[in-house]
């Protein structure tokens, strides 16, 4: 019974927030609802205030107007409880920076120690705890980058650098996992591994959000589809957001609003 | 205060014995300077300046904050000015002044369309200008001279003692707060994800740089100690992808630098902050063409190899 309930909460409720820089609109009345335990695929043009809602979702930008709840709670509030688990695009990181990959996933676990006796917690993060260092070698293997844990990040391909960071977001074990474009710049075969590890996070209940490109794998993984361009021009299944009329309306809806939002009952 | 006082001297007695202990090893040609007692404070205050500064160079050079710690180095000048105006030790005004302009650049960045380097090189100029000002007005020449470019033959106790705190207090808060500011300065934006209060982090941070760049005020002075912020980070960056090795050879190479920067200004009698800055250049440039992954003679090796492999 409770499992059922649980289903029907939204993870997201996202609550006529409207959000600008510099007085001007970013989004607009974005009312919507993201479904729990499910992967939602967000697709509009460049501009269109995609990662704007994605930190208004952790909770490090605050709407101007209008309310946001993740799993019934302020977004902030769930992020420093580790509700969320957040992968960045590429260019966010520092990859000169001098840390292997094994420790770059382990930063994930930072929010973690936090209630890891204090001795813990003022020594280097090498002698952590040693459930840590499980869940990272766990990820790693998850993503299939155990063989280069000891290589420092700046040496690894665009793929493999996706891949870390997918780790790290893994090691995190979230509910939520907010991915910004997971496929930018990756070859093929490590697309078909995050899709499937993805796919995988799914299944075991977790709630997947990712802002993307890619229409291709959006169609294949995506449970629903959130067309969004300052304002929600549409949300239900794949097969029906990711066709040429509602496409073009995403397009457009920067400029204008001639349609209502498409909203499908989940 | 006086228990303070006589233990912190004390410490320091301590710490130069044992130094001395250390220089008695090496030939007497070597070891003669330092058979002055100003030369045994003015070795004691190189290795600590270079020790911290060595540390807090490699989150200057990974940040990007070079010319932060440029700007925070220039505002400390009247803040010096002011104290002494005021009768207040040197240091209160130093600490206060750089810290309030390191919050007026962050107040210009983030409430203005100004740009950061702009904000950073306007708060700079000015707070040096007035800086100049001022201590035209009260001051000598000499005392101008030892501030930008520091007097380490002149250390006295009041001094090393602060140098010695304030190297205590770096290490301490980089040894304690590791995971916040190494994840603050990798990807600030996860910090922020994984519940850190970044703001905190990040004005933390500009406080141990304030303090680093107060403690080595009279050895190096203000102008030359954002070399010892930059210079020694850069090195070691270029000869190891760790962290913390990166740290232990930054920290080496700022007390190399310090050491072998004094005893050469003591032999050719030159300025010694200019000294230990030109040596710290030089290992530097050694690093730049010698280090192994990241120098420019194993990249030519490597560029000519892998061009050899080519050919069948």
């Amino acid at each position: 019974m409770s499992e059922v309930v649980h289903q029907s909460l939204p993870a997201v409720e996202v609550r006529h927030v409207y959000a600008a820089y510099d007085g001007q609109a970013v989004l607009e009345d974005v009312h919507i609802d993201l479904p729990a335990g499910e992967w939602t695929a967000i697709i509009g043009p460049n501009g269109a205030g995609k990662s704007t809602l994605f930190r208004i979702l952790l909770g490090v930008m605050k709407a101007q107007r209008g309310q946001v709840q993740v799993l019934g709670q302020e977004p902030s509030a769930q992020r420093r409880a580790g509700v969320m688990a957040y992968m960045a695009q590429q260019e966010a990181v520092e990859w000169d920076f001098p840390i292997s990959v094994r420790d770059t996933v382990l930063t994930g676990r930072y929010g973690h120690m936090r209630g890891d006796a204090f001795w813990r917690r003022i020594v280097p993060p090498r002698w952590c705890d040693p459930r840590h260092w499980a869940v990272v070698r766990q990820a790693l293997k998850a993503v299939d980058m155990q063989d280069y844990a000891d290589r420092p990040i700046g040496a690894l391909s665009g793929g493999q650098k996706k891949r870390v960071l997918l780790a790290r977001a893994l090691a995190q074990e979230a509910r939520v996992l907010l991915l910004d474009e997971p496929l930018a710049g990756v070859d093929t075969a490590s697309e078909r591994l995050i899709m499937k590890v993805l796919d995988g996070e799914r299944r075991s209940g977790r709630t997947v959000i990712m802002v993307t490109h890619d229409m291709d794998s959006a169609r294949r993984y995506a449970d629903k589809v959130l067309l969004l361009n300052r304002q929600v021009v549409g949300m239900g299944a794949p097969e029906r957001m990711l066709v040429d009329e509602m496409l073009a309306r995403t397009a457009a809806a920067g400029w204008v609003r001639d349609h209502e939002p498409l909203v499908e009952a989940s | 205060m006086a228990w303070f006082e006589s233990l912190g001297m004390a410490l320091i007695d301590v710490l130069i014995a044992g130094l001395m202990l250390i220089v008695g090893l090496f030939p007497e040609a070597l070891s003669a300077p330092f058979d002055y007692a100003f030369m045994q404070r003015a070795l004691l205050t190189s290795i600590l300046v270079g020790a911290i500064c060595g540390l807090l160079s490699c989150f200057v050079v990974l940040k990007r904050w070079s010319l932060l710690g440029d700007a925070i180095s220039h505002a400390v000048l009247p803040g010096v000015a002011i104290a002494y105006l005021l009768g207040w030790p040197f240091f209160i005004g130093a600490f206060l002044a750089g810290a309030v302009s390191a919050l007026g650049i962050g107040a210009l960045e983030r409430h203005t369309r100004i740009k950061s380097d702009a904000a950073m090189g306007l708060m700079f100029t000015f707070a040096f200008a007035l800086g100049v000002v001022i201590i035209g007005k009260i001051a000598t020449n000499t005392h101008l001279m030892h501030i930008l470019f520091g007097n380490v033959l002149g250390v006295q106790y009041p001094a090393l003692m602060l140098t010695l705190f304030s190297g205590v207090v770096a290490l301490v808060a980089v040894w304690v707060f590791y995971r916040s500011l190494v994840l603050y300065t990798f990807d600030p934006m996860q910090a922020q994800a994984l519940g850190f209060n970044t703001s905190v982090v990040h004005y933390g941070l500009i406080l141990l740089l304030t303090l680093t760049i107060v403690a080595s005020l009279e050895t190096v002075g203000i102008i030359l100690v954002v070399a010892m912020l930059i210079t020694p980070g850069a090195t070691a960056h270029l000869l190891t992808d760790r962290l913390t090795t990166m740290m232990l050879l930054s920290v080496g190479t700022g007390i190399l630098s310090a050491v072998l920067g004094l005893y050469l200004s003591f032999l050719f009698d030159v300025a010694s902050g200019g000294a230990i800055v030109l040596v710290a250049t030089a290992l530097f440039a050694v690093a730049l063409l010698a280090a192994p992954r990241h120098g420019l003679v194993g990249r030519w090796w490597r560029r000519r190899r892998g061009a050899a492999a080519m050919v069948p």
